[in-house]
């Protein structure tokens, strides 16, 4: 790519195109990366030409599908920030451990490698059983990969090493089952977690959590966006929860930051008051 | 040039060396960013900032999202993280796939700040042994920026450097000896 293919003014096109035709609202992302996504996908489908381009997004509901699931990213790990999950594994999960059930809200799961990573703490912790995990993200496409929980078994000596790194004391082979390329996770693991689209922009609140994580989605939110969800997380987040954000994100600049006192050394967050 | 608005160095193995000797010479007064893309081990995050904060008058930090970015400061990625630069001068940080099997890769730096600051951006490609960079070398030129190299000759890595002379109309080529004196009259 030397030349942007599309510009500022075709990304805003595009951006209301979506909203008109689709109701999904992306005018809040950070346009640097929503522009150098959609350039990406341009160029890999070699489309002839903008307009080419704007009309099958409008039109073809198959390759708008794609058009979302490839501007968005869904570049994710099991156990990644090893640091961060042994704060869950140590403090937070097990003071949540006392409640008579606990639910967690996963927002922006993509394709659930979180999601089975927080349930494998949960059950190391035995608190699997009275916990649920919501994991919800905008994209269908990718929660069906999620609910289908085989992951690359290219992927297994990363994650391996990220869950011992994060205080893994078991065997992570014992979760799944190989198959050819795959690696399956254990059902067990799965009955926990309700996997659903929600849209961070557009959605509301839909229950009541103890922990809410959400770790590399506001990066691509402008500030205002941010501070809208943020709010919604903290409607959504009991006295006492925690909320989780990535390494690089924060609630500092935010109205409700003064509700909240931090961990310790982890993008972790109390809600005290 | 004169009046740069930002000036973006890249490098991979062999180019930390070459910052530890650049950076003490550049002087205080520069009047625009410096924005550092170095590819490194994931994890090692605070490090790299405060080993380069010890060798300059300038403030060194890692650049956050959403920062504005100022003149007379010394920007560094983050690590895993591609950094980004918007049209209204912040940055932004991308954990998307990696690029030429990096990240922060350097040609999405590159790339991104290519339109934001067209014909007042410089961006210097160090010493490396991957081609990350040679793209937003490319995408520089193309919106009027300049496209610096290490000279191959003086890098421990030659490759990439090599790699940007091979593909890119390069307007300078510089021993590190130069470089000092190169940055300090873009102001």
């Amino acid at each position: 790519m030397e030349l942007p293919l599309i510009n500022d003014e075709q990304v805003e096109l595009l951006l209301s195109d979506l909203l008109e035709n689709y109701g999904y609202d992306f005018t809040g992302y950070s346009k640097a990366s929503l522009k150098r996504r959609i350039n990406r996908l341009y160029s890999l489908d070699k489309i002839p030409g903008f307009a080419e381009f704007r009309y099958k997004i409008s039109r073809d509901s198959l390759y708008f599908k794609r058009f979302v699931e490839q501007i968005t990213v869904n570049v994710t790990e099991m156990f990644r920030d090893p640091g961060f999950f042994t704060a869950l594994r140590e403090t937070v999960l097990p003071r949540l451990g006392t409640y008579p059930f606990i639910r967690i809200w996963l927002a922006g799961c993509s394709t659930g490698e979180e999601a089975y990573s927080i349930s494998i703490l949960l059950k190391e912790l035995n608190l699997l059983d009275k916990s649920l995990i919501y994991a919800t993200d905008l994209n269908p496409a990718v929660l069906e990969k999620a609910a289908q929980g085989m992951f690359s078994l290219n992927y297994m000596k990363q994650y391996s090493e990220n869950y011992i790194l994060s205080g893994g004391k078991n065997d992570f082979s014992s979760y799944y089952t190989a198959k050819y390329s795959l690696a399956k996770f254990n059902e067990e693991l799965k009955h926990k977690i309700i996997f659903s689209t929600h849209n961070l922009v557009s959605d509301h609140s839909f229950n009541e959590f103890q922990l809410i994580l959400c770790r590399n989605v506001l990066i691509y939110f402008d500030r205002d966006l941010q501070h809208k969800v943020l709010e919604l997380f903290d409607e959504s987040l009991d006295e006492l929860g925690y909320l989780a954000l990535g390494t690089k994100e924060t609630i500092d600049f935010s109205k409700i930051a003064r509700k909240y006192k931090r961990l310790q050394n982890e993008k972790i967050w109390r809600k005290i008051s | 040039m004169k009046n740069c608005e930002a000036l973006i160095i890249g490098g991979s193995a062999g180019s930390l060396d070459v910052l530890l000797r650049v950076l003490p010479l550049i002087s205080p007064d520069v009047k625009f960013p410096v924005i550092i893309v170095i590819h490194r081990k994931n994890g090692s995050d605070s490090l790299l900032p405060e080993l380069l904060s010890g060798k300059t008058q300038l403030q060194v930090k890692e650049a956050e999202e959403k920062e504005a970015i100022l003149p007379g400061i010394i920007y560094i990625a983050p690590s895993d993280y591609h950094l980004l630069i918007e049209m209204n001068k912040t940055f932004s940080l991308d954990y998307s796939e990696k690029v030429n099997y990096s990240r922060p890769a350097i040609d999405a730096t590159f790339q991104t700040a290519a339109e934001v600051y067209q014909n007042k951006l410089v961006c210097l490609l160090l010493s490396g042994s991957n081609a990350d960079g040679v793209n937003g070398l490319k995408t520089a030129k193309s919106w009027g920026g300049m496209a610096v190299i290490q000279d191959p000759e003086s890098a421990q890595v030659a490759f990439m450097p090599q790699q940007a002379k091979l593909h890119v109309k390069i307007d300078r080529i510089l021993s590190i000896e130069d470089m000092p004196e190169f940055i300090n009259l873009l102001s």
